[in-house]
């Protein structure tokens, strides 16, 4: 606001405050995370979905790490005598299944499970996608015509009927081949998606340039292009994520995904749907956990997609064009003190 | 063109060649526990013969890529084999499953596309307002929420809530207050504009729906629930206003004078159809009153005359659909009291479960009113779930739609804002839709797995589950194929109804 000319007009001053914070000379990344940032909700989503994954390690621990919890979630000992018949309490804050385990214990380590899947599928996906992608694009002729043919071949299934079948095949008692497993099913999207961005990359005059100055394929794909699209990638992969924890709960509820001694978000549903009339909150708490991480992946994508695209300027709303208005008119009238403080509140 | 559809129904019959082989060793390897669960937890003494005896009798010792090759001769001549467990063959597992999904599918897409679409649209045309910043949370939290938790939800929670709101149809007055609110401030928000045009649509809406609702309490229609001529004379203009409308603007007398003659002529034949209806006992002689009611309307638009005799056909003919629905509806909601009283309902018509009541009698009419009570929890499961996604793509391309150059170009001539918004808008708008919308379906046939298998409605989601889950590989390889040839099918549709409806897209190649 201080560099604004004192004579500049009102409209002027509005318009050059906002192409100000454009043109203050900063790197991609860091437009990208300012974008990023003023997405009050990808903001408020990601504090949330850390917040859940810090929750979920140290309150039953993980590996042989006992966590600050007191109750333990599986294994010998697992089950408490009923407090208040197994209802929330200020000992078992979820409260407690028929058999006396505390819910909240159990919830928590399936949601352990679900983001491992979650981790497991985004890395394969990532891997997958990424690689099958860029070759098709960057080399197009064979390659490119047969990971079209086999993402051809993926997309005449649901993916949840595929992922039932490999679900089952992965027999399901180990959450990162489970991942593993359903990450297979979900890459070819993202490959598509790469292998548009490299085709259009490798027309760029760069490109041409690191070719002439004798740069080899892996490196130009690598050095070259690859960080052009991390923006695009970025992007899908955060939104596969939040179709993977669906995919992976749906499946442990139909009973493919996984099982018992295991535990998952979607298992607990499908083991306590029966329950609901008598002791509905072991149906809330898992499902506000699923609904709770998917909403926040999905805002985090929304925010991440923002921040990404240069295309997209977004229209601040109305009332905020109002409050920026009303800041900048007493600045460019060059009122003397208070006023202009005023004036914003 | 015949070269184009020729060449893409080979790739794809390829492609399902190779689709079916893979899943035929995916599903084979994924099964084979399954197969001897039974036996290897047994403690017969002839555990081993037992085990040999199914060994021989699946065929197992023969490899599966050969096995797949004589399933595949077996498929091609029409046998599609038998759930061994069962030993029912699959074309008769299939038939029941195959209308029990379509029905689910079919009703659940319509009402979907229908809402998400206008609201997506609404809310493209209000961008940055609380209208659009609303439907985009509500459309996120809708699509992050799993299927199976919101379907357990509806049976548990909304199935007993609204049975026991049946038995003693009462609502508060607090409750009638609520729901007046809430959707006076939907419409409000909706309409939006300045601070006194939305105050005043807010108050039409609450008092709109607060009398509604009196009026049905007081005159007792939650126990016999029926439209009658009065409710259809009065929503019936109102939908031919709204509908004239949107297709030709109100100034076109026309076609407004056409919809409402339809109405009219709606009315009148509304107490000699009722002896139609009588006689009526299958779906084919509604499709048959149906198409009569759209020629009808056709024919009235085009005796209006005019120099656009099109657009008043188009409008009237979209009128008598809706009030020949109207009737349609009403004969369904006579046949209410009769449904609730009948011994088999006990008193709970809202099911949880299945896709008929077993043993209930009654004619056509109380079969199709047993039909809707069954569809309409899955129903309002799959459309929460779809809705979300029909609201961010129709939003996103309406958005991209109303930037374009030909937007400002009508603008300027000085078109109307509703013939800019309907002609140009939303026709282009609806391009890339009607390309996902086939494909949605078809992904949603195969794909209504967890709806159906939480209401335990017998469908192919629900066929193929329990057949991987039984270990028999017959069942789970027929609905693969079925599911894939449509997948493909669908493909090569979305791509022609694209060619057809965008020129720039051509399919000759």
């Amino acid at each position: 606001m201080s560099n604004t000319p004192n004579d500049a007009s009102q409209s002027g001053a509005t318009e050059n405050q906002i192409e100000l914070l454009e043109v203050e000379g900063l790197s991609q990344g860091q437009i990208v995370r300012r974008r990023f940032f003023h997405h009050k909700g990808a903001v408020v989503a990601l504090i949330f979905l850390v917040g859940i994954v810090a929750l979920a390690i140290t309150s039953i621990g993980i590996g042989g790490w006992d966590g600050w919890y007191a109750y333990k979630a599986s294994g010998q000992g697992s089950t408490y005598p009923l407090v208040d018949g197994g209802a929330p309490s200020s000992q078992h804050i979820f409260g407690q299944d028929e058999a006396g385990r505390d819910v909240f214990a159990r919830v928590m380590q399936g949601t352990q499970t679900s983001l491992l899947v979650v981790l497991a599928v985004g890395v394969i996906a990532t891997v997958a996608g990424v690689l099958f992608g860029a070759l098709s694009g960057y080399y197009r002729g064979a390659v490119d015509s047969w990971l079209m043919r086999f993402t051809d071949l993926i997309i005449t299934m649901p993916v949840i009927v595929i992922g039932a079948v490999l679900a089952l095949l992965s027999g399901g008692s180990n959450a990162l081949i489970l991942g593993a497993f359903l990450g297979l099913v979900l890459w070819p999207p993202l490959a598509r998606l790469v292998r548009g961005e490299f085709l259009s990359l490798r027309e760029r005059e760069f490109v041409d340039a690191a070719r002439v100055a004798g740069a080899s394929d892996s490196r130009i794909i690598f050095k070259h292009m690859l960080p052009n699209a991390v923006g695009v990638i970025i992007v899908n992969v955060t939104l596969l994520m939040s179709s993977a924890i669906l995919l992976e709960t749906a499946l442990s509820y139909l009973g493919v995904g996984i099982q018992a001694p295991a535990t998952s978000l979607g298992k607990l549903i499908s083991d306590y749907q029966e329950a609901f009339a008598t002791r509905p909150w072991l149906f809330w708490w898992p499902g506000l956990f699923i609904v709770a991480i998917a909403l926040c992946v999905n805002f985090i994508g929304d925010g991440l997609r923002d921040a990404f695209d240069p295309r997209q300027k977004r229209i601040p709303s109305e009332r905020k064009m109002a409050r920026a208005q009303r800041v900048a008119r007493p600045t460019a009238t060059a009122a003397p003190s208070a006023t202009g403080e005023a004036g914003a509140s | 063109m015949f070269s184009f559809i020729s060449r893409r129904v080979l790739a794809g019959l390829a492609t399902l060649l190779v689709s079916t082989f893979a899943m035929y060793l995916l599903v084979d390897a994924a099964i084979r526990p399954y197969i001897f669960m039974d036996l290897e937890s047994s403690t017969k003494p002839n555990k081993a013969q037992l085990i040999a005896q199914r060994t021989a009798e699946l065929d197992l010792d023969t490899p599966s890529v050969i096995r797949y090759f004589k399933w595949l001769g077996s498929f091609v001549t029409g046998d599609l084999g038998t759930a061994w467990q069962s030993g029912q063959s699959v074309s008769t597992l299939l038939q029941g499953a195959v209308i029990s999904t379509i029905q689910l599918v079919a009703a659940a897409t319509v009402l979907a596309v229908i809402f998400g679409v206008m609201v997506g649209i609404v809310s493209a045309l209000r961008q940055y307002s609380s209208f659009d910043y609303l439907t985009i949370f509500v459309s996120f939290v809708l699509y992050s929420l799993p299927a199976f938790w919101v379907a357990v939800l509806l049976k548990q929670w909304g199935a007993i809530g609204f049975n026991d709101f049946l038995r003693d149809p009462n609502l508060s007055l607090l409750a009638i207050a609520i729901i007046g609110v809430v959707v006076g401030l939907f419409w409000s928000l909706a309409f939006g504009g300045t601070a006194r045009r939305r105050l005043t649509v807010f108050a039409m809406g609450f008092a709109a729906s607060a009398v509604a609702l009196l009026y049905l309490q007081l005159s007792g229609w939650w126990e016999r629930p029926n439209l009658g001529p009065v409710i259809i004379v009065v929503t019936g203009t109102a939908l031919a206003f709204a509908i004239t409308a949107l297709v030709s603007g109100l100034k076109n007398r026309r076609a407004l004078y056409a919809s409402l003659s339809t109405v009219v002529l709606g009315v009148i034949v509304y107490y000699p159809i009722q002896s139609v209806l009588r006689q009526v006992d299958n779906w084919w002689l509604v499709l048959v009153l149906a198409v009569v009611t759209v020629a009808v309307g056709i024919g009235v638009g085009y005796a209006w005359g005019g120099p656009d005799k099109g657009v008043s056909a188009r409008a009237a003919a979209i009128t008598a659909f809706l009030v020949g629905s109207m009737i349609f509806v009403d004969k369904v909601m006579k046949v209410w009291p009769a449904y609730f009283g009948a011994t088999a309902i006990n008193g709970r018509p809202i099911p949880t479960i299945g896709n008929s009541t077993p043993n209930l009698g009654g004619n056509f009419w109380v079969q199709v009113l047993d039909q809707y009570t069954h569809l309409l929890l899955p129903t309002i499961a799959l459309v929460l779930i779809q809705f979300a996604g029909y609201t961010r793509y129709s939003r996103a391309s309406m958005l991209e739609v109303m930037s374009q150059d030909y937007i400002r170009t009508a603008r300027a001539k000085g078109l109307p804002e509703r013939t800019v918004i309907m002609r140009h808008g939303f026709r282009n708008t609806l391009i890339p839709l009607a390309t996902i919308v086939p494909i949605d379906v078809i992904t949603l046939l195969g794909g209504a797995i967890i709806t159906e298998k939480v209401f335990a409605r017998p469908g192919m989601g629900l066929l193929f589950l329990n057949s991987l889950q039984r270990g028999e590989i017959d069942p789970v390889m027929a609905y693969l194929v079925i599911v894939a040839a449509l997948a493909i099918i669908a493909n090569i549709v979305a791509d022609l109804i694209y060619a057809a409806l965008d020129p720039r897209i051509r399919v000759n190649a």
